[in-house]
């Protein structure tokens, strides 16, 4: 079970939540070629490692915000507010994380 | 290669056993081949086996990190079934289904191939005009299926709770669908693949391709580099890791899929069930064990461990339906890495990469569709050419907006 932590409401489960995918996904210009239109529909990085993703917390404020995870550990990295740029996090950085630290499985 | 028969059985029997030829070799890596299939899973395997069968290519190495069948082929609850919506979804898994019925005369190895009939059912009025619907599109693409009335469910499946949290509205069976032995199908198609001079080349992990001009020349690997004239990427759950590799991202998200078993017990239940709504499929293997999967996990991952949330969504929807496992004990549970794609389609076909070909997306239903996953691909890769059958299963269908949306058909939704 991941122990998410909420901006607003603190660390909950993750049932309490809904996955919204990768994060930063930038609408391209409307007038962009069909293969863009479909590569920002559809193509994600979907990497084997940290991954910059977004959650819903339905269970409880119901606002969304962003977590890099890593994809393998599952380990929360850092919980940043929907709306920031995009953050460098390697697994080495920690001092930004806004909770305890998610469960090792 | 020794055929596997009775009278082979028999002559071992009488020579205790030592005179058993492995079934596939361990070659020495080559430092080319015409053909590089990157995964040894029933994808590869197959294609690997058709390529030479049915075209003579046989100069092919199947590169595998692990151990051959060691993926999600290893990992499946062995649903072998063809009831799917859309002609070219019917016409592709009808394909395989029906190579499945004569895979085991085909590879002499038995797949154990039992087709004990898949049954999926409605709880309420709505999934029960839906699942007519779907039932009705499976006949008119000329596959079996029948709607069942509770009373037939009930008759069909004793040990089934029809009133109970999610009542059951009825439903309908396709009663050529079943189960068979996924190591069977791996272990027939790697022996069958070797005896034809395929090189299958195990604990050798790819961890790059080199592409020059936009065409592929070959791989490296954690056991020295191989040029090769052609590439297939068949290594479901990583394919964005590798297609990374060749600079490309593809529209696929990497999810958890868990499945369990119980303890055995007496044999209780002959038909595989499964719930779409309330995410459950169930089906009893032929040592007992109660055989249970469901939906995936939530979030991406890589991790093939699967958490207590997806799991406790399975296991309480097959107590609500079968209260008479509520005491079994779960054996075994364990996950796999599975390709979610927009519309639950394979991608299957050429990549914008000469040379380089791509199996994948096959989400939670690749299992299945193996032989004809194989024989297709051969086609395409032997040929340059997509299989008619596959054809509408490119990658390029995503730019043209030609999605083929099997989410319902794929059984449990996502």
């Amino acid at each position: 079970m991941l122990q998410i932590s909420c901006p607003w409401c603190g660390v909950r489960d993750e049932d309490e939540f809904r996955y919204g995918g990768q994060s930063h996904v930038t609408r391209p210009a409307l007038n962009c070629s069909d293969a863009e239109w479909a590569d920002y529909l559809f193509s994600r990085d979907n990497p084997k490692g940290v991954h910059h993703e977004r959650w819903l917390h339905v269970s409880g404020c119901n606002r969304w915000f962003n977590v890099a995870r890593h994809t393998v550990t599952h380990e929360i990295l850092l919980v940043y507010r929907m709306g920031e740029r995009k953050p460098d996090v390697t697994t080495s950085q920690r001092s930004d994380y806004l909770g305890p630290r998610s469960e090792r499985e | 290669m020794q055929r596997y028969s009775f009278l082979t059985l028999l002559g071992g029997a009488l020579t205790r056993h030592r005179r058993w030829e492995p079934a596939w070799r361990t070659p020495q890596p080559q430092r080319a081949y015409d053909v590089v299939i990157v995964g040894a899973g029933g994808h590869g395997l197959a294609t690997a086996y058709y390529l030479a069968k049915n075209y003579g290519v046989r100069n092919v190495a199947v590169l595998e990190k692990g151990h051959l069948g060691g993926g999600n082929t290893g990992r499946n609850t062995q649903v072998t079934r063809s009831n799917y919506y859309w002609p070219q979804s019917a016409a592709f898994f009808e394909h395989s289904l029906r190579k499945y019925e004569q895979l085991s005369r085909e590879l002499n190895f038995n797949v154990q191939l039992s087709q004990r009939g898949i049954l999926t059912l409605a709880h309420s009025h709505h999934e029960l005009e839906a699942l007519r619907r779907w039932a009705n599109a499976i006949q008119v693409n000329r596959i079996d299926s029948r709607v069942l009335s509770p009373a037939e469910i009930q008759q069909r499946v004793p040990l089934l709770r029809l009133d109970g949290r999610f009542p059951v509205h009825g439903g309908f069976i396709q009663a050529r669908g079943g189960t068979s032995r996924h190591d069977a199908v791996a272990w027939g198609y790697a022996r069958a693949a070797n005896r034809l001079g395929v090189h299958i080349l195990q604990q050798c992990e790819v961890t790059g391709l080199d592409v020059t001009e936009s065409a592929v020349r070959g791989v490296r690997t954690t056991r020295g580099p191989i040029a090769a004239g052609k590439v297939l990427l068949a290594v479901a759950g990583h394919s964005s890791v590798l297609a990374a590799m060749a600079g490309l991202r593809l529209p696929i998200v990497s999810m958890t899929l868990q499945a369990m078993v119980s303890e055995p017990m007496k044999p209780c239940l002959d038909t595989i069930v499964l719930s779409p709504i309330v995410h459950m499929y169930v089906s009893q293997s032929d040592r007992g064990e109660i055989v249970l999967g469901g939906g995936t996990d939530a979030y991406q991952s890589y991790s093939q461990r699967g958490g207590i949330p997806a799991l406790q969504d399975t296991v309480s929807a097959l107590v609500e339906l079968f209260p008479a496992f509520s005491r079994l004990r779960l054996m075994r549970q364990w996950g796999g890495i599975v390709d979610i794609t927009p519309d639950t389609t394979p991608i299957m076909g050429p990549t914008p990469i000469d040379n380089l070909y791509l199996t994948g997306g096959w989400g939670t239903g690749g299992y299945k569709a193996i032989p004809a996953g194989g024989e297709t691909m051969a086609y395409t890769v032997a040929t340059g050419r997509p299989h008619p059958l596959i054809a509408d299963f490119g990658l390029d269908r995503f730019s043209r907006g030609a999605l083929i949306d099997e989410g319902a058909a794929s059984g449990v939704a996502h």
